[in-house]
């Protein structure tokens, strides 16, 4: 296999079944998790305004009063690397059109030096939380092999992706290739792995808060 | 396997819901439940982390409910929870969390955590691997009626030296009134003067209230233990005593966790939702302030703060009405760092300050309600849980800190004219 063909598979074959086992996996997995059901609450509900599952999936997106202070770096750089992965990953035009390709639907993308800058910022940030968590004794004490490996996972389509652009290490077209395998492998792992947060935080967010909503309190 | 690691690991599958697999699903391992518990805060030791004082279930979560995790216990890739582990982990459930709840508010990806200590407790007791002071309190309330051994005699005893002090007549098993009043042990043995209080704030007021020889005791260590078969007979004698003198509310005694057990877990635990209403004796004072039925005369002059007592407040969602209270009787009202919804516990909720052994820790981490403290200085501390008053008062001590710990209740009928 040659470079050229090894791009146009990861390309073609590749893609399809790394979108085949998100698809499914994503499925999977949230059928497993809420198909579990929970059992009604026969108490007698106390209403107040804000305490409900939807709120709380909003306000989650914050620190609570007074926890910023406890650990910045998980909270700014948490931010910033969210947020720009984001970016990246939707509203970079080569992404969009690809993604066009696959979802049928269009919308602008930011010019290519701002989502560069982005890109470099995203990585910093998780570098920052990388440190962070190496130099934290409770984030190093709940660190198993996962939390390195997913770390991983979502380090390299940004840097692969960044050296492709600037045709650095490797020739750009093998570049692209391994840029577009290291997505692959995102999106293969991202169901089975804690990346599936991406999913279940809205319906954790949305549990605590009803659940304590019932209560009449805004969690 | 032992047959009780058998059947708590049965028990601890049992437990697992939609939410707890979300939980489990969402975690990132970002540390910040940490830093909202004081376990954690106080120590310093990573091990009072509050998502990895589930990690046991976390893995029969893993093992039982997960495509990969089957996959791998098929394979003998997975590690099986054994008995050592779970003994290991009884520090965590119980010594170390209070079931106050701070991670559940703070946890970024919506995690409530401490209702999945509750559950844990469930699969921790049916193991066997759950405190002896807290399976004493849990034998005394089954077998004699109360955690602290307190029977009716003592009651009653009680009911006459509130009538002599006060010289108001207290109701027992009286029918058709309005209000049950239920109570904690720790109120008729340490701190009777409840019972007074009440007794002239409801004749101010002019409700019809009573208290029941069959339940009298409010209290529900079975559900701290996390039993909930044990915490079904217990909350069943104030159903059935509620029911029997058909009252329409049922006051639940400044504690804490019985008013989780009787206005949160009560209806679930008997499986049908009650034909009262449940609550804490704050809301009712709160209410009776709201009518205007409160007239009271004089004012504190000295400096009054509050404790809000964890499943009265966030787990509770009684936040505003204790505020409303103390700025009728406290003219100098002050507000510790962190007041309310995102206070911090005393150290002793949840059954932990009926463990022996945890007693040490319980006092390290008691150096949070300590700079909380001394952030205002107040001359008394006020609060609505009998529990945490017993707790704050001992860690007062240890610290040679002289400051008086008082009830609302009480505190509210000082300013109650005399009839």
């Amino acid at each position: 296999m040659d470079t050229l063909q090894f791009l146009t598979w990861v390309r073609g074959t590749g893609l399809n079944i790394a979108l085949v086992i998100f698809v499914l996996g994503v499925l999977w997995r949230l059928a497993e998790i809420y198909g579990l059901g929970r059992k009604k609450d026969l108490s007698a509900p106390r209403n107040m305004p804000g305490a409900s599952g939807w709120a709380t999936i909003l306000r989650r997106s914050l620190p609570p009063p007074g926890m910023l202070p406890t650990s910045p770096v998980s909270y700014i750089a948490g931010y910033v690397f969210h947020v720009g992965l984001a970016v990246v990953a939707f509203l970079f035009a080569p992404h969009i059109a690809l993604l066009t390709s696959i979802v049928a639907a269009a919308w602008p993308g930011l010019p290519s030096q701002v989502v560069d800058f982005v890109t470099v910022v995203t990585m910093a940030a998780m570098i920052a939380v990388l440190i962070d968590r190496i130099a934290r004794p409770v984030k190093r004490f709940l660190s198993t092999f996962g939390d390195w490996f997913t770390w991983t996972l979502t380090f390299l389509p940004l840097l692969t992706g960044w050296l492709a652009v600037h045709h650095l290490l490797l020739p750009y077209t093998l570049m692209l290739a391994v840029h577009i395998l290291s997505v692959e492998l995102l999106l293969v792992f991202l169901p089975f792995t804690k990346l599936f947060h991406a999913f279940t935080a809205f319906g954790s967010r949305w549990f605590n808060g009803a659940m304590n909503g019932h209560k009449g309190v805004p969690v | 396997m032992s047959a009780s690691l058998d059947k708590g690991v049965r028990v601890l599958k049992e437990m697992i819901d939609a939410p707890i697999a979300s939980y489990f699903s969402s975690c990132v391992h970002c540390g910040i439940c940490a830093e909202a518990c004081l376990f954690y805060t106080e120590t310093g030791d990573p091990k009072y982390t509050p998502i990895h004082k589930l990690e046991p279930m976390r893995r029969i979560y893993e093992q039982e409910y997960t495509l990969l995790g089957r996959l791998a216990k098929r394979v003998g890739l997975s590690k099986a929870v054994t008995d050592a582990e779970l003994a290991e982990w009884q520090e965590l459930v119980y010594n170390s969390c209070t079931l106050c709840a701070r991670c559940s508010a703070v946890c970024p990806v919506g995690n409530d955590i401490v209702y999945m200590v509750r559950k844990m407790r469930e699969g921790m007791s049916a193991a066997g691997h759950s405190p002896e002071g807290i399976k004493g309190a849990v034998t005394r309330t089954i077998n004699i009626g109360s955690p602290m051994g307190v029977k009716l005699p003592a009651v009653k005893a009680q009911m006459k030296h509130a009538e002599a002090d006060y010289g108001i007549p207290i109701p027992l098993d009286q029918e058709g009134v309005e209000y049950l009043v239920t109570l904690s042990s720790m109120e008729i043995i340490n701190f009777p003067e409840y019972l007074g209080a009440i007794a002239k704030i409801m004749r101010h007021v002019g409700k019809t209230w009573t208290l029941s020889s069959e339940a009298f005791e409010a209290t529900n260590a079975g559900m701290q233990i996390g039993n909930s078969d044990l915490a079904r007979v217990i909350v069943s004698r104030v159903v059935a005593g509620a029911e029997k003198l058909k009252v329409k509310t049922v006051i639940s005694p400044e504690c804490g966790h019985a008013y989780t057990a009787l206005r949160w877990e009560g209806a679930n635990l008997i499986g049908r939702p009650f034909t009262f209403k449940v609550q804490h004796i704050v809301e009712v004072l709160e209410e009776f302030r709201a009518a205007g039925l409160l007239k009271l005369e004089g004012m504190a002059t000295d400096r009054l703060t509050f404790h809000d007592p964890c499943q009265l407040a966030r787990r509770g969602g009684v936040i505003q009405p204790q505020r409303n209270l103390m700025k009728m009787v406290a003219k100098d009202f002050v507000e510790m760092p962190d007041a309310g919804f995102m206070n911090w516990c005393c150290g002793g909720g949840g059954g932990a300050s009926s463990i022996e052994e945890g007693e040490e820790l319980r006092l390290e981490a008691f150096k949070r309600k300590k700079r909380q403290l001394e952030a205002v200085k107040p001359d008394r501390l006020v609060t609505a849980c009998a529990n945490c008053r017993i707790v704050l008062e001992e860690g007062l001590e240890h610290y040679k800190m002289n400051l008086p710990v008082v009830g609302l209740t009480e505190t509210i009928a000082e300013h109650i004219p005399d009839a």
